[in-house]
């Protein structure tokens, strides 16, 4: 059985115990989008401004457990200041690293997305270990996901 | 002394016996699902071995036991919660199916737009969506009873929320804070203003003597599976003028005495509600459940529940606290034993995270009652919920996983 100490690696427990960009934005400019995890009832809210194709700022609000908060909080420090397509590319590379086990969960194998090799998911390695707890993927992915959502809402306005 | 001996009654269920990652089991979940004694198993084995068939269709030998045995069953169940008539006992999947028959026969046959139903915050969404839905279809008005600080529904307003409804519908137990709510009051209040008055037993049934009759209700739905039962068998049970009334549910076989191209005639109940092949076997099973939770005495389950939560409630809070909040009434006597948790800032899917690696089983999640969990402010809880076969080792164990929480989580 895979430990503890490969789930709650210690840079996941700095980010959950203080939580980069938390806050709001004011709306509009920024959208904000919702995401739910219907199996913890974890919440979480990203306020996102995006300007010229830019994610320019980003705030997280919502409640979750370390791994959910951990993953959103090492998302916002990623993706702010960075280009809606790179945060797209570092979207697609971590749901690369989470979603061999996600997708053959929900029994579609063989649609693993492209991942550009260029992309370094510095700190966000530090969620592999998550794939060894496959009930606790859908923490990890919650933020992102939530973010591809806002990022579609702003490429649509 | 103690009302049930818990050491004995391990022993009748054989997944308790195993090791986990070389930790005994600690299964508090019993509130989701109970684990089952061997009784049930072989009740269920020997039905696929020796007498399997379908019922109610065939004259040969095997298909008259299996019918025999199925309605002998259903004997069993109404026996065990004092139904007046076996033919008031509705076989349906779970709860869920018993709240959507009645959602869907009944209150739609009885209710038009504007009709209210009264609904507490304490329910699980068995109890809500399935009236939510009916409000978006037909326009009726939903009212919920509130609750109080101390965790109990909220009755300063009941009769003025009760004023023109023709439903109050409410868990008897909640599976969330534990509360037992006063069914005979609500029923009594529910019939005075002319509604009548469904029950969510869900929880009430495995744990709690069951009166139909001195409950007062007009529906009640339990399920097998939260009761040493297997899955996929629960029970409507509702007053008989009511049933013969309410129009069937689905159509199909089994449920009909005639069918001709152009039109057809329901069975009597309860078989008019029970279209297609039933889970045979499953209720079989669920009679043989009945029977080991007959031998043991619910009046002991119950006592011994009282005990154990007294112990939980006195262990927890010594060891931790100010640390430890846990959702619900604080009298043993006025409660199940569902313990919803929050301690210090970890949140309760990190806390089972730990309590799983010491083979402690608990649930963490909002527990199917979201809205509660938005009037409790909290997202979700750690939820222990204990039954037959738990003692105070078991809780001792709980007691250990918190406090190695509190050590990882610093």
């Amino acid at each position: 059985m895979p430990g503890l100490e490969d789930l709650y690696r210690e840079i996941i427990l700095d980010h959950y115990r203080n939580p980069r960009n938390r806050g709001e934005l004011p709306v509009p400019p920024a959208h904000k989008v919702e995401g739910f995890n219907p199996l913890c009832g974890d919440e979480i809210v990203i306020y996102l401004d995006v300007d010229d194709g830019v994610v320019t700022d980003l705030r997280i609000g919502g409640q979750g457990c370390s791994i959910s908060q951990s993953s959103a909080s090492m998302m916002s420090a990623a993706v702010k200041g960075k280009s809606v397509r790179e945060a797209r590319a570092m979207t697609r590379a971590f749901k690369a690293m989470m979603s061999i086990h996600e997708s053959s969960l929900d029994g579609n194998d063989g649609d693993v997305p492209e991942i550009d090799p260029d992309i370094k998911l510095g700190d966000l390695e530090a969620l592999r270990g998550v794939v060894k707890f496959p009930v606790r993927i859908k923490c990890a992915t919650l933020s992102w996901n939530t973010l591809t959502q806002g990022l579609d809402e702003a490429a649509q306005s | 002394m103690a009302s049930l001996d818990v050491a004995r009654i391990k022993k009748d269920f054989p997944l308790l016996q195993q090791q986990v990652d070389g930790h005994r089991i600690v299964y508090l979940d019993s509130g989701a699902s109970s684990e089952k004694p061997q009784a049930v198993l072989d009740a269920m084995d020997e039905a696929y071995t020796t007498y399997y068939a379908n019922v109610h269709r065939s004259v040969y030998k095997i298909a008259a036991e299996s019918t025999e045995r199925y309605e002998a069953a259903r004997q069993k169940i109404a026996t065990f919660i004092n139904a007046p008539a076996t033919n008031n006992i509705v076989f349906t999947k779970n709860v869920t199916e018993a709240i959507n028959l009645v959602a869907y026969s009944w209150a739609r046959a009885n209710l038009r737009a504007g009709d209210a139903i009264v609904l507490t915050e304490m329910e699980h969404h068995a109890n809500i969506v399935p009236w939510l839905m009916l409000k978006e279809e037909r326009g009726i008005e939903l009212r919920y009873l509130g609750i109080t600080d101390d965790y109990q529904l909220d009755l300063s307003n009941l009769d003025q929320l009760l004023e023109g409804a023709k439903l109050l519908s409410f868990t008897g137990l909640s599976n969330v804070l534990g509360t037992i709510t006063p069914i005979r009051q609500l029923a009594d209040a529910a019939h005075a203003a002319g509604a009548l008055c469904l029950v969510d037993g869900a929880q009430y049934t495995p744990h709690m003597p069951t009166d139909v009759q001195a409950l007062g209700c007009d529906f009640y739905g339990f399920t097998g599976h939260k009761m040493c039962g297997p899955t996929g068998i629960g029970v409507l049970w509702a007053r008989e003028e009511i049933l013969d009334a309410m129009p069937p549910f689905l159509g199909g076989g089994e449920m009909i005495l005639d069918v001709r191209l152009d039109g057809w005639t329901a069975k009597e109940i309860p078989w008019k509600f029970e279209a297609g092949t039933p889970p045979i076997v499953e209720v079989i099973g669920l009679g043989a459940a009945v029977d080991y939770l007959t031998a043991i005495g619910m009046e002991n389950v119950r006592a011994h529940e009282i005990e154990l939560t007294a112990y939980a409630l006195r262990t927890l809070n010594e060891r931790f606290g100010d640390d430890i909040t846990i959702h619900g009434p604080d009298d043993p006597c006025a409660r199940g034993g569902v313990l919803s948790i929050a301690f210090r800032d970890v949140h309760p899917h990190d806390i089972s995270q730990i309590l799983d690696t010491e083979g402690i089983c608990v649930r963490a999640a909002h527990h199917c009652a979201k809205p509660l969990m938005r009037r409790l402010g909290v997202g979700a809880t750690a939820r222990a919920s204990l039954y037959i076969y738990n003692d105070e080792s078991d809780i001792d164990a709980l007691a250990d996983g918190l406090e190695h929480t509190a050590t990882f989580f610093g």
